[in-house]
């Protein structure tokens, strides 16, 4: 049975209803969440034998006859829990627009080309130091309808499950320096004190000298309850 | 660990519009391999076989085509998939955007789940991801007319004049109809767990 996680920490997240972000008037719960103790759950088993070695390089992913366009970059940190305990063989997945802000999905109508050699979509399983890797290309930016002439920063969708049914997060990673994080609603909608721990961290570690910009992004996620394993 | 300081939890974002290729590809038509689909059970997997499917609602009662519904369950015996010993095919996760079936839609094809223990009655757990809300929500669907509803753990929580939110009805034999309301008078219970 799995140990009760601390509390989402709710004064770290967006709220669900955001005067800036217009959809989610009609979207996000009106109603308070009711609060439930005593119910653990392990995250849930996925496909993971289904995760492909080449499926964490997105500069290899979607290539039919040339490596993608843009400007190659290194992704990768640690998922870590509130404790700061990595967590090791965990699902991290991520998708994103190509470098001329423009996604495959077929909803996305924004006129950029799409590039034929890149899909935008990887996945990996964290090693034992909780860490990831994705070799990718920088998104572009691109226009929305939310409001009149705007633009989403640069970002790359994060998805992640980490050993728990509670921890599941699904996040955005910005980068450092974008401008068009002061005008973002989606960005704004989370509180101030926690905004920046969605920003990734440009590494001249990280980066390969001759190939691919380094950047550095932790993800932390919900701990279990030190209080109550101490308590045990 | 005692008054160690924690580290900060990262904040959620929305899902966005364009999951779909990367999160649920073939359900979407993408040459990409899924790691879970809404095809949870072959006629292998022992069990009574259920279709569970439902319609995505926002607050003015629209059909929602663009979110993600993942659902996680006990096999027929009551066990999860991670529970140890367990060798299993039927690994009880399943995904499915709402994008592809028309009117926000989703269906899954899966096994009815027994009761996890004693103090659990069948159900099958929902995480509730879309464009527009900023984290997403956790859900529940228990069974109407099964008796052992009424002991479950869980659901005592809940007030009684909104567990009916909580129950999947059976529109036709093995057809379980499990709709979800973000907001309204009949707005599904979504949990802080």
């Amino acid at each position: 049975m799995p140990l009760i996680l601390n509390p989402r920490d709710f004064s770290s997240h967006p709220a669900y209803i955001d005067k800036g972000y217009r959809s989610t008037a009609l979207r996000g719960p009106a109603k308070p969440l009711i609060p439930v103790r005593g119910v653990s759950l392990a995250s849930p088993v996925y496909g993971h034998d289904r995760v492909g070695a080449a499926d964490a390089d997105l500069t290899l992913n979607g290539r039919k006859d040339a490596e993608p366009l843009g400007e190659r970059i290194i992704v990768t940190g640690r998922v870590l829990d509130e404790n700061n305990r990595p967590l090791a063989n965990t699902l991290v997945e991520i998708w994103q627009a190509n470098a001329a802000g423009r996604y495959i999905h077929v909803v996305d109508q924004h006129p950029a080309p799409l590039d034929p050699n890149f899909f935008g979509g990887g996945r990996c399983i964290t090693d034992q130091d909780g860490r990831y890797r994705f070799l990718t290309i920088k998104p572009g930016a691109y226009p929305w309808g939310n409001h009149v002439n705007a633009w989403r920063p640069n970002h790359i969708h994060f998805s992640l499950f980490g050993h728990q049914f509670g921890q599941r997060l699904v996040t955005q990673m910005y980068f450092p320096g974008d401008p068009l994080l002061a005008l973002d609603p989606i960005y704004l909608g989370v509180p101030a004190k926690s905004r920046e721990r969605m920003i990734a961290q440009f590494s001249i570690d990280v980066t390969e000298e001759g190939y691919a910009l380094g950047y550095i992004f932790d993800i932390v996620l919900r701990g279990e309850n030190a209080t109550l394993w101490e308590n045990q | 660990m005692g008054g160690t300081k924690l580290l900060g939890q990262t904040p959620s974002q929305t899902v966005g519009p364009f999951f779909a290729y990367s999160l649920t590809p073939e359900q979407y038509g993408y040459d990409w391999v899924s790691l879970a689909g809404p095809d949870m059970a072959d006629d292998a997997i022992p069990g009574e076989r259920i279709i569970f499917e439902g319609q995505v609602l926002d607050g003015a009662g629209q059909p929602i085509t663009d979110a993600m519904i993942e659902i996680w369950q006990a096999d027929s015996t009551g066990a999860y998939a991670t529970e140890p010993g367990r060798n299993t095919r039927f690994t009880g996760f399943g995904r499915a955007g709402t994008g592809v079936l028309g009117d926000g839609m989703f269906r899954f094809t899966t096994v009815k789940p027994g009761a996890p223990s004693a103090e659990e009655a069948p159900h099958i757990n929902i995480i509730v991801t879309m464009r527009g809300l900023l984290m997403h929500v956790f859900t529940r669907a228990y069974f109407e007319g099964d008796a052992r509803s009424a002991a479950d753990l869980l659901l005592a929580q809940v007030p009684e004049d909104r567990r009916g939110t909580l129950l999947a009805r059976q529109t036709a034999p093995g057809i379980w109809r499990f709709d979800i309301r973000m907001q309204g008078d009949a707005e599904t219970v979504f949990f802080d767990l």
